[in-house]
């Protein structure tokens, strides 16, 4: 008997699907001089090297929480068939078990040992910070062991976190010896990931390290869970809307006339509706659908994955016309080039000109588009996730985190610590992929003199 | 140049057509009067009678897009589309949900998201083009390359970190300016000067680099080498040469968006409680009130246009040598 039962959301089949791609995509750019040396131009860059490094450990992090599963339930007879839980979890859950499992009551600041609330005393006379369930339970008398104890594990963890990096270093030394790519950007990168890990897990065991929100839950597992949902959304849009933008974008630029009218006509209708609004109408009709139809969501997570990818999908239409317009300009350039109509002069015919002849020139435009729209699709997340439009408010995101913490900065003492922590991912995660635009866009455009 | 205006103006009718057609689809197709109805009334209340009358009461009883009892025009005109969407042509929006004509509200909340969106809008451009043009001046230096990583950073924040750090900084920390709020007069200023200073701040980081790429593009040209031979300082060939013939992108960035500052801005006029057309879209997505957002939607677009074609006449100012036939 199995003890789980693997689980396969659409938005997991999706980004392990784009993640097969890419791989593909890798090892044909691999016979592709120019793209080669392209991407060799992004590796000699340190700022390159350390960006991408951070957006592996995201894209990780996000992998891992893409394998879902059912865990069994115990039997409750002997030789009953096997029963699995309601809720589905993911590898990332189970590597965050310790987090994850020990709520406290309400809030709790970062490393604390006392409750945020006040409560009756046990006596009954008076009214005082309860110790929390779990933070620095281990502790006998947090008063006089809490710093000490802190103190113990953050060496403890900076140390640990130090030998990971020695043992990556060492990994990575056959790569970095005798090559002209930037790896010291990757092992600085590394080492502040690999120390913060060592400190976050050598001060998970006893504490919330980044506190616990409103119900209690711990905000570091919290945080963790948003890297995916922000990835799925950076990731999947583009994914959906690249086949139309492409398709649209060379067959105007190529084939002008009415076709051209007929495409301009739609972008230019779409792009006339703000976007914001767009986006909002779209997915109040979804939310409408999604309510209107239950029977087609067999769990909870089911129904708030459609969202998701219904919100990647919605966001795909309304921002695949800016790449659309661009491949239109760069086609109507290239149409008119000797080698094109050669091709054409030797019979070749058009679908094979426009994918032999016309596409790879416009690849450069296309990679530059998807990494440049990355991080303002995070960033939109959080904004229509505020606006009441974005992710179903049960998927732990950057916004529905942020969207539940900013009453309390009113709060005296003030909870600062979910939107902090929001926040303070969030800009890692769009920080990082706006470098790595950076350098790709550098690298790509062949109009920059190197 | 007349007969130019005149012309695209009749260009935009069938893309407003199709605007409309497309937001109908959205609001009727996908989802008909009945669920409309349905949701509006809440699960206890609904009766076949009570939806009836709710789509009675709104004008939704009529068929969709062809009306096959009616004869002549108004098998067109005696329809939903018709009279929801095609009405809007001529400034009828109708109703709100709550019965409020759609109309007067749009009029009356305009001033509020104009007195928010044309200072933000003007200081916005002024300090980004100023902070390119130093940072155009310093260019190749360690203070170039500080001032483009403070831009990276500053995109790289959400825009909600700085509504949500400037209401805790400036008005509960500092208490500078009331956190939230809008007065009429001169009182107004007290209330403005918050949002505007973090929505200015908020877009600074992008369009500053942004302006900074464009300027050190028009370096790059020969009339610039021209210039400097000719003996003028840096600053003038800045001033003088670089900033004109910027111009044009610089135009196509931000003409576009003047009409658009009548929408007002979804987020700020939400956080600060003002009371424009931004926060009254908000209000309309979170009540589901769907005849405001398709209003919204309309007019978005109308001005979206609108700017375009400005765009187009702005570059005829701009760069004599553009003529329109």
């Amino acid at each position: 008997m199995m003890p789980f039962q693997p689980v396969l959301l659409w938005s997991d089949l999706l980004l392990w699907l784009l993640i097969a791609a890419a791989l593909l995509a890798a090892r044909w750019a691999c016979h592709q001089p120019h793209l080669l040396a392209a991407w060799r131009r992004v590796g000699q860059s340190p700022v390159g090297m350390g960006s991408g490094t951070l957006l592996l450990v995201f894209l990780l992090i996000a992998l891992l929480d893409s394998l879902h599963y059912r865990p069994l339930l115990p039997p409750t007879e002997a030789g009953a068939p096997a029963r699995y839980t309601v809720e589905t979890l993911s590898a990332l859950d189970a590597l965050l078990a310790p987090l994850r499992t020990r709520p406290e009551k309400t809030y709790s600041a970062p490393l604390a040992t006392l409750s945020f609330a006040k409560e009756a005393t046990a006596d009954g006379l008076g009214r005082d910070y309860p110790r929390l369930q779990h933070g620095g339970a281990h502790l006998a008398d947090p008063a006089t062991q809490h710093g000490k104890d802190l103190l113990v594990a953050s060496v403890r963890g900076l140390a640990g976190g130090f030998a990971l990096w020695v043992l990556c270093w060492l990994l990575l030394r056959p790569l970095s010896q005798n090559s002209t790519l930037a790896w010291n950007g990757a092992l600085i990168v590394l080492l502040a990931v690999c120390l913060l890990t060592g400190l976050l897990i050598a001060l998970a065991q006893g504490y919330h390290p980044l506190g616990t929100d409103k119900v209690g839950q711990d905000v570091l597992y919290q945080s963790l869970k948003a890297i995916r949902t922000g990835m799925v959304i950076g990731l999947l849009t583009t994914l959906i809307m690249l086949p139309a933008a492409i398709v649209l974008g060379l067959m105007a630029g190529y084939f002008g006339g009415w076709i051209d009218d007929v495409i301009q006509y739609l972008y230019t209708t779409l792009n006339s509706i703000p976007g914001v609004l767009l986006i909002a109408a779209a997915v109040l009709m979804m939310q409408v659908l999604i309510e209107t139809h239950p029977q087609w969501f067999a769990t909870a997570a089911e129904r708030a994955d459609a969202r998701l990818i219904a919100l990647c999908a919605i966001l795909g239409i309304t921002s695949w016309t800016g790449l659309c317009r661009l491949l239109r300009g760069e086609t109507l350039k290239l149409r008119e080039l000797e080698y094109v109509q050669a091709a054409r002069a030797l019979g070749c015919s058009h679908a094979t000109i426009l994918a032999r002849h016309i596409l790879p020139n416009v690849m450069h435009i296309v990679i530059i588009a998807l990494v440049m729209d990355f991080s303002s699709l995070v960033l939109a997340e959080a904004v229509l996730s505020y606006v009441g439009v974005g992710v179903d408010p049960t998927t732990i995101s950057f916004g529905t985190m942020i969207n539940a913490a900013r009453m309390e900065l009113a709060r005296e003492p003030m909870v600062w610590w979910s939107l902090a922590a929001a926040f303070g991912f969030m800009f890692a995660l769009v920080l990082a992929a706006n470098l790595f635009a950076d350098v790709v866009r550098d690298a790509f455009d062949p109009r920059l003199v190197r | 140049m007349l007969a130019y205006i005149i012309r695209r103006l009749l260009y935009a009718l069938p893309i407003l057509i199709g605007v409309n057609l497309l937001t109908f689809a959205l609001f009727f197709v996908v989802n008909t009067p009945d669920d409309m109805a349905r949701m509006q009334l809440g699960v206890k209340r609904v009766t076949p009678e009570a939806i009836e009358r709710w789509k009675a009461e709104r004008g939704y009883d009529k068929p969709l897009i062809w009306n096959e009892q009616a004869s002549g025009l108004g098998r067109i005109t005696e329809t939903v589309f018709f009279s929801k969407s095609m009405r809007m042509f001529v400034g009828d929006f109708g109703r709100a949900d709550d019965g409020r004509d759609i109309s007067l509200e749009i009029r009356t909340r305009m001033g509020p998201s104009l007195a928010i969106a044309v200072p933000v809008f003007v200081l916005g451009l002024f300090a980004a083009i100023s902070l390119a043009l130093v940072l155009v001046y310093f260019r190749a230096t360690v203070l170039d390359w500080a001032g483009v990583a403070l831009c990276v950073a500053m995109m790289s924040i959400s825009s909600l970190f700085y509504i949500i750090g400037g209401q805790w900084l400036i008005a509960k920390v500092w208490q500078l300016a009331p956190i939230s709020g809008f007065g009429s007069g001169l009182d107004a200023g007290r209330f403005l000067l918050l949002p505007v200073l973090v929505a200015i701040i908020a877009s600074l980081g992008g369009s500053a680099r942004w302006y900074r790429t464009i300027f050190l593009e028009e370096y790059g040209r020969d009339y610039v080498r021209t210039a400097r031979a000719k003996g003028l300082s840096e600053a003038a060939v800045l001033w003088r040469h670089v900033l004109r013939n910027a111009l044009i992108p610089i135009l196509t960035g931000s003409v576009a968006l003047i009409p658009l500052l009548f929408m007002g801005s979804l987020l700020i006029e939400s956080f600060f409680a003002i009371p424009g057309l931004g926060s009254y879209t908000i209000d309309a997505i979170n009540a589901q009130d769907f005849a405001v957002v398709r209003a919204m939607v309309f007019i978005g677009s109308v001005l979206y246009i609108v700017g375009l074609l400005l765009t187009d006449l702005s570059y005829t100012l701009a760069d004599p040598r553009i003529r329109f036939s």
